[in-house]
């Protein structure tokens, strides 16, 4: 049976595409993506580019559909029943919601770290080595420990465990544990790294060392942040995207987003004058 | 929600500062002029006692953009509003500058019999008066047509200042005497050409504020 939802009457140009930062084809491309939870529509015709090697911030009020969407760019939405995705999420122009898509594949390829961080109980070491082991990604020991210490290089906190890789995740600090989650998902060599609010529930100081790693990172991945700190997205990110119930309404570059920004509902939103 | 009234509050704040800055340095102005084309020192001196007022108030406005850029973390217009208001705090209190080097002069020129130049230099204060004055309500309203069209009169300020400056050169060759007198005049004139200079900044600013549009040196952003 259809699915008939009203849509929030909201009034806005088209979506305006991100551009693309030589000009060439995006990381990934998103055409009329509607999701539906249920009966409930909470994204409406979503398109929108993601140039490699960027970071590009989701901004927008609780419950404008930022997080779904950026669960949608990985397909961790498909874990939620009676859920429905219409229009395109294109990989290197390749359909992420084909049939024939190997869904593990693409969650190795678009690797996510969540708002809150969520190491499992075991070892340090255990923590980053866990994704290789289970994808069989090594045969040797030295290898294995080897992409363990990359991992955490790359995210910034081997210097800080190279000495305790043997004891519990759990006991190291919030902003620890959260950049352990990110050397987890870079262990796997992802190409796109989907992050949710990833210092919502840390420090200012701790914060300032997720933002550096986000800046660090996007030399070799494409960042995708959803982040309720305007002021972090500004930071951290190229391009800016705001989101307002279930609707894209602009794409810029985060400077023009923060400075002179094409839509209204953008400028109330950023000054604080929503609503 | 309180925290966004907070910030209104400011700007608002902010925004009357700035034009009260505006209005001393357009009376500073209106006052040194009067000083000088009525001959009354007394009035020259009263725009000298009150500069020390105008750059407080520079300071304050500097203080305030400061702390709301600091603390209210403004974007967008209003992040657009305040840096324009920083950078305009400076130009309104280099134009009382101007008007207190006017002062100067008038103190000096009163002493001295009257030259019949001094018509020229009225002229030019009238057109830059009416520039300022027009600025300020442009940069209130944020009307960024108002604006450009002010920078655009700015040429005829400079028509005036060359015409003053010729005359004043062709009194220094033919009547000797006046030679000093005509040299204070001529100093006046300029302090006049830099301050539609000055007002030509302050419409940038305007439009920068208004359209996020970058025009100063003619170079488009």
């Amino acid at each position: 049976m259809p699915v008939q939802t009203a849509a929030p009457r909201i009034e806005v140009k088209a979506s305006t595409p991100a551009p693309t930062t030589d000009g060439g084809s995006a990381k990934v491309a998103v055409r009329d993506l509607d999701f539906f939870y249920g009966r409930v529509q909470a994204l409406h015709s979503i398109s929108l580019e993601i140039p490699e090697r960027i970071v590009m911030a989701f901004i927008g009020p609780s419950g404008c559909g930022k997080s779904t969407f950026l669960r949608t760019l990985n397909r961790m939405n498909d874990v939620i029943p009676a859920t429905r995705v219409g229009g395109q999420v294109l990989l290197d122009n390749h359909d992420i919601y084909a049939p024939a898509t190997d869904v593990v594949e693409l969650r190795r390829r678009v690797g996510m770290v969540f708002q809150k961080s969520n190491p499992f109980p075991k070892s340090i070491f255990d923590n980053v080595a866990y994704g290789l082991r289970i994808n069989k990604v090594t045969s040797s020991g030295s290898e294995l420990a080897g992409r363990v210490e990359q991992a955490l290089k790359d995210a910034a906190l081997w210097n800080e465990v190279k000495d305790r890789l043997k004891t519990s995740a759990l006991s190291l600090s919030g902003g620890q544990q959260q950049r352990l989650c990110i050397a987890r998902a870079l262990a796997i060599r992802p190409e796109v790294l989907l992050m949710d609010e990833p210092a919502s529930a840390l420090d200012p100081i701790a914060t300032s060392k997720i933002e550096e790693l986000i800046f660090d990172l996007k030399k070799q991945y494409t960042i995708v942040i959803v982040t309720h700190n305007m002021q972090q997205a500004a930071r951290v990110s190229d391009t800016t995207a705001f989101f307002l119930l279930g609707k894209l309404i602009e794409v810029n570059s985060t400077e023009k987003m923060f400075t002179a920004p094409n839509e209204k509902l953008t400028e109330d939103y950023i000054t604080g004058r929503f609503g | 929600m309180d925290t966004h009234r907070h910030l209104d509050d400011e700007l608002s704040s902010l925004r009357d500062r700035v034009l009260l800055l505006g209005g001393e340095a357009e009376q500073a102005l209106e006052r040194a002029m009067y000083s000088l084309s009525e001959r009354d020192s007394d009035v020259a001196r009263q725009v000298l006692d009150h500069d020390d007022q105008i750059d407080h108030l520079e300071v304050e406005i500097d203080r305030q953009c400061i702390d709301i850029i600091a603390l209210r973390q403004p974007a967008a217009r209003d992040l657009r509003f305040v840096i324009s208001v920083a950078k305009m705090a400076p130009v309104l209190e280099r134009i009382a500058d101007h008007a207190c080097n006017i002062a100067r002069a008038a103190i000096d020129l009163n002493n001295e019999p009257e030259l019949k130049s001094l018509l020229d230099v009225s002229r030019m204060s009238e057109h830059a008066l009416k520039m300022l004055r027009a600025a300020l309500d442009s940069f209130t309203s944020s009307d960024a047509i108002t604006a450009r069209e002010i920078i655009k009169s700015d040429s005829e300020i400079n028509d005036l200042y060359n015409h003053t400056f010729h005359r004043l050169i062709e009194l220094m060759v033919t009547e000797p005497a006046t030679a000093t007198r005509d040299a204070r005049l001529l100093f006046v004139a300029k302090h006049l050409e830099r301050i539609g200079d000055y007002v030509t900044d302050i419409c940038e600013l305007t439009v920068y504020m208004a359209e996020a549009a970058f025009i100063k040196h003619s170079i488009k952003l």
